[in-house]
């Protein structure tokens, strides 16, 4: 396939090949990527992105295939030689060293040297230059932890540079960015792609393909798809092309028709365990009937409101009230009997026991209710049963109730808490990344379940940091920047009006 | 003047008993600085202990005693790699298990050797490390206060005491000034920065390890042919498990490590001292509640009312590349 005949390929992977024992990951791949382009690569959650880009960046071995770089054929047998073959990655989860300062992680790995001294002074002047260069200002002796995720990201990227990348991967990069911070990478990349460099950018957001990239590539199931250029597709067919049907991308519901007050949070002040204050003085209510919405970028505090409200962390003052009965302080089984259910930000912490069979944690938090057991046994024939019902309701795969959790791909095991808390047929559900890590078929189903409840006159509380799923799930939304709650919008706000507030620069 | 004598003996004291925890816990710093957690101090000191006073009995000679000690202490090391790092097992477990296995071989192969019950035979004097008389010592005497602090504190130890002051601006250096030390604070933090900047993150543990085995081996020769002239049954007696406290009541820092060891070494010094005396208005205090006291100390720490004492972010985690 020629992409751009005019240009030389940076990568070429011919017949790229892996297994994991059973798990077929990357089946005969092959990709071309033009020098001085931006390439992404979308598919779902377990398509074999992450595992072909290891792959290139000598993480791990493929079993069969080729890979040349500028032309010509390379072993890459570990990240060193990846670095050497000119290629760099910007992972998912940083790979910095949070105490370092700026300096040292970028130094880390190439010191020039037995001793720091002499490093630390051409570090500090490459950096220099790479700021002029790419615009990537950043202070040299500021401490990681102590930097905004963007910035973060911004060191890097620069890692990258500063070991001479040619080409850079990047794995998903703006899932912790605020829309502005997000747009600013954009620029940086395109900058970078204008200076020659080229650019892999992994990602499941197809407006970020659309915004960005040249050319795109669809992985399915550990296959390489399709590629196209990004002029000449849409968003739906791409969307086709990852899940291999169609899939409906907006969310459908009609008007909400608000009732009466459910859940009610008046002047709530949570503190964290550190003793910062991440809820400050935050009232609000959510009606039967409606979907309320929390945008924010990630760490302002929404997850720690959704834990005082769903009992899980006490609040420092403020008060709660579900249905009119006070609800702070309250432990989370009295909050169930109250008509609360919960469906928590992180599956994997809270949410489930991996360890645990389908089935067991089909009843976590109702493993109480006489329907499973009475005294101190459970009756474990009527929890299987229950579990099946559930599983084909909610179309959980495989269907197996005596499966380890684990071994459920994450849009399954998300349905598995999902089924447990909405089954229960509650009277409020709060809700936190329905869809974080899951794939856009189970997407379009947990969204179609809420917008059910929501039809049924639940009141639903819903906390997402993706702006996209806020807006298109949400009656009204709350902005929250800093611990407090900046404004109100209706749903139709737009983003930009919205990704201001969540950088606290408008209300 | 009577009170300023005690003093000086309880510091010279304190100074003697500080030296294996300080050994012991630079030993523990390099370890757990790259994220490789070592409760198994106790018995790599033990079991060098016992290999140094074999070797320096059977040779007359304390250096090849020393050189048996870091050997042996190493190959404590090298098993406890072998088992959090390559096979990626328990820190704590094989730590544990170590402790056991050197406190149960040196008393079983010590009886089988020897037959006194699990002790060594006395080493000869020319197989100890001798104190040694700083030049000036005598010039000196008569000056008040320094005088004596210098002849009884400062001169008259052995050579590995100087060395374990010594250990202490080096092993900052290292850490912080060289490219293994940044590569080995960084392992200990975030194996995956490591990893992906092209450094074997197995390769940089298994030489803090070894690093720690070799510290160590210094620890346990000392209290064998140093302090003592044999090797007797568990006569590490514990000194591993405050060295680790000195370890965390020094946040894993160079220098608060020795001041910290100073500290609990003199604490250990008063406890001796106050064996069968009696503190007028008070009555004979239990040398217990001395004892005890780098426990309490390294407790309160922990809870959090001496500032904070944060472990090493890795420290503990065995290393896997995510799939």
């Amino acid at each position: 396939m020629s992409l751009g005949p005019s240009k030389e390929p940076a990568i070429e992977l011919v017949g790229i090949d892996k297994k994991f024992g059973a798990v077929h990951a990357n089946k005969n791949i092959n990709l071309t990527v033009a020098k001085g382009s931006i390439h992404g690569i979308i598919g779902e959650n377990g398509a074999g992105k992450s595992t072909l880009m290891s792959i290139l960046y000598g993480f791990y071995h493929a079993d069969e295939g080729e890979i040349r770089i500028f032309g010509k054929p390379v072993a890459i047998r570990d990240s060193q030689a990846a670095i050497a073959a000119g290629i760099g990655m910007v992972h998912q989860h940083f790979m910095l060293v949070e105490n370092f300062t700026v300096l040292e992680n970028v130094m880390l790995g190439a010191e020039s040297g037995q001793l720091l001294a002499k490093g630390v002074a051409s570090a500090r002047k490459e950096l220099k230059r790479l700021e002029d260069d790419y615009g990537l200002e950043v202070d040299p002796d500021a401490v990681i932890e102590e930097l905004p995720v963007g910035r973060q990201q911004r060191v890097e990227i620069l890692k990258a540079l500063y070991r001479g990348a040619e080409i850079l991967i990047l794995d998903e990069p703006t899932g912790v960015l605020t829309p502005a911070e997000a747009d600013h990478l954009f620029k940086v990349l395109r900058v970078l792609r204008d200076q020659g460099k080229t650019i892999i950018l992994i990602t499941h957001k197809l407006r970020e393909i659309m915004a960005i990239t040249d050319t795109v590539s669809v992985m399915r199931r550990g296959e390489m798809v399709a590629t196209r250029k990004t002029a000449e597709t849409t968003v739906e067919e791409l969307a086709e092309l990852m899940v291999g049907r169609r899939v409906l991308l907006r969310v459908e519901k009609g008007e909400a028709k608000p009732g009466s007050v459910l859940l009610s949070v008046r002047n709530l002040t949570v503190k964290d365990s550190r003793g910062v204050t991440m809820v400050d003085d935050v009232s609000f209510d959510v009606r039967a009937g409606e979907i309320v919405g929390i945008a924010g970028v990630a760490g302002n505090g929404q997850s720690e409101l959704l834990e005082a409200i769903a009992g899980i962390r006490k609040p420092t003052s403020g008060e709660i009230f579900i249905d009119g009965q006070p609800a702070a302080n309250v432990d989370p089984a009295r909050l169930r009997d109250l008509g609360l259910a919960h469906i928590p930000e992180d599956r994997h912490h809270m949410g489930l026991v991996l360890k645990f069979e389908e089935y067991e944690n089909s009843i976590l938090g109702y493993h109480r209710n006489e329907q499973y057991g009475k005294g101190a046994l459970l009756d474990l024939e009527a929890i299987r049963k229950d579990a099946e019902e559930k599983i084909a309701k909610y179309d959980i795969r495989p269907p197996n109730p005596r499966l380890k959790t684990a071994n459920f791909s994450g849009g399954n095991q998300q349905k598995i808490v999902v089924a447990r808390e909405i089954e229960r047929d509650p009277k409020m559900l709060i809700i936190g990344q329905p869809t974080r890590g899951v794939d856009i078929g189970a997407i379009e189903f947990i969204h179609r379940r809420i917008i059910e409840m929501r039809d049924a006159g639940k009141a639903i509380l819903l906390v997402s940091v993706e702006l996209d799923e806020v807006r298109s799930l949400s009656d009204r939304i709350l902005v929250m920047f800093a611990g407090k709650i900046v404004g109100e919008k209706e749903a139709d706000a737009g983003e930009q009006t919205l990704g201001l507030m969540m950088a606290g620069i408008a209300a | 003047m009577e009170f300023f004598d005690i003093l000086v003996s309880i510091l010279g004291s304190a100074v003697r008993l500080s030296i294996p925890l300080l050994f012991t816990a630079l030993a523990g710093l390099f370890s757990e600085r790259a994220g490789i957690f070592d409760i198994g101090l106790e018995g790599k000191m033990l079991a060098s202990a016992f290999a140094s006073a074999c070797v320096a009995y059977m040779t007359g000679n304390a250096w090849l005693g020393l050189l048996a000690g870091i050997a042996v202490s190493i190959a404590f090391s090298l098993i406890h790699g072998f088992a959090s790092i390559t096979n990626r097992g328990n820190q704590i477990v094989s730590g544990v298990a170590l402790n056991f296995v050197a406190a149960g071989l040196t008393i079983v192969l010590g009886q089988a050797w020897f037959g006194q019950g699990g002790r060594t035979p006395q080493v000869p004097g020319e197989g100890r490390f001798a104190p040694i008389i700083l030049p000036g010592v005598d010039a000196m005497r008569e000056v008040p206060f320094i005088g004596p602090l210098y002849a009884n504190v400062i001169s008259g130890n052995n050579i590995l005491t100087y060395i374990a002051f010594l250990m202490v601006p080096l092993s900052w250096w290292v850490l912080y000034r060289t490219r293994f030390g940044l590569r080995l604070r960084a392992v200990g933090e975030n194996p995956g920065a490591v990893d992906t900047a092209g450094i074997s993150v197995p390769w940089m543990r298994y030489r803090a390890v070894i690093l720690a085995g070799f510290l160590c081996g210094f620890a346990g020769t000392y209290l064998a042919v140093a302090q003592s002239a044999a090797f007797i049954n568990n006569m590490s007696a514990g000194k591993g498990y405050i060295a680790l406290a000195a370890l965390i009541f020094a946040k894993w820092r160079p220098v608060p490590v020795m001041f910290a060891c100073l500290l609990f070494g003199f604490l250990d010094a008063v406890a001796n001292f106050m064996q069968g005396k009696v503190v007028p208005g008070i009555g004979e205090v239990p040398v217990q509640i001395f004892q005890a006291l780098p426990y309490v100390l390294t407790c309160i720490l922990l809870a959090g009312f001496i500032g904070v004492a944060r472990p090493p972010k890795a420290g503990g985690v065995p290393y896997t590349k995510e799939r």
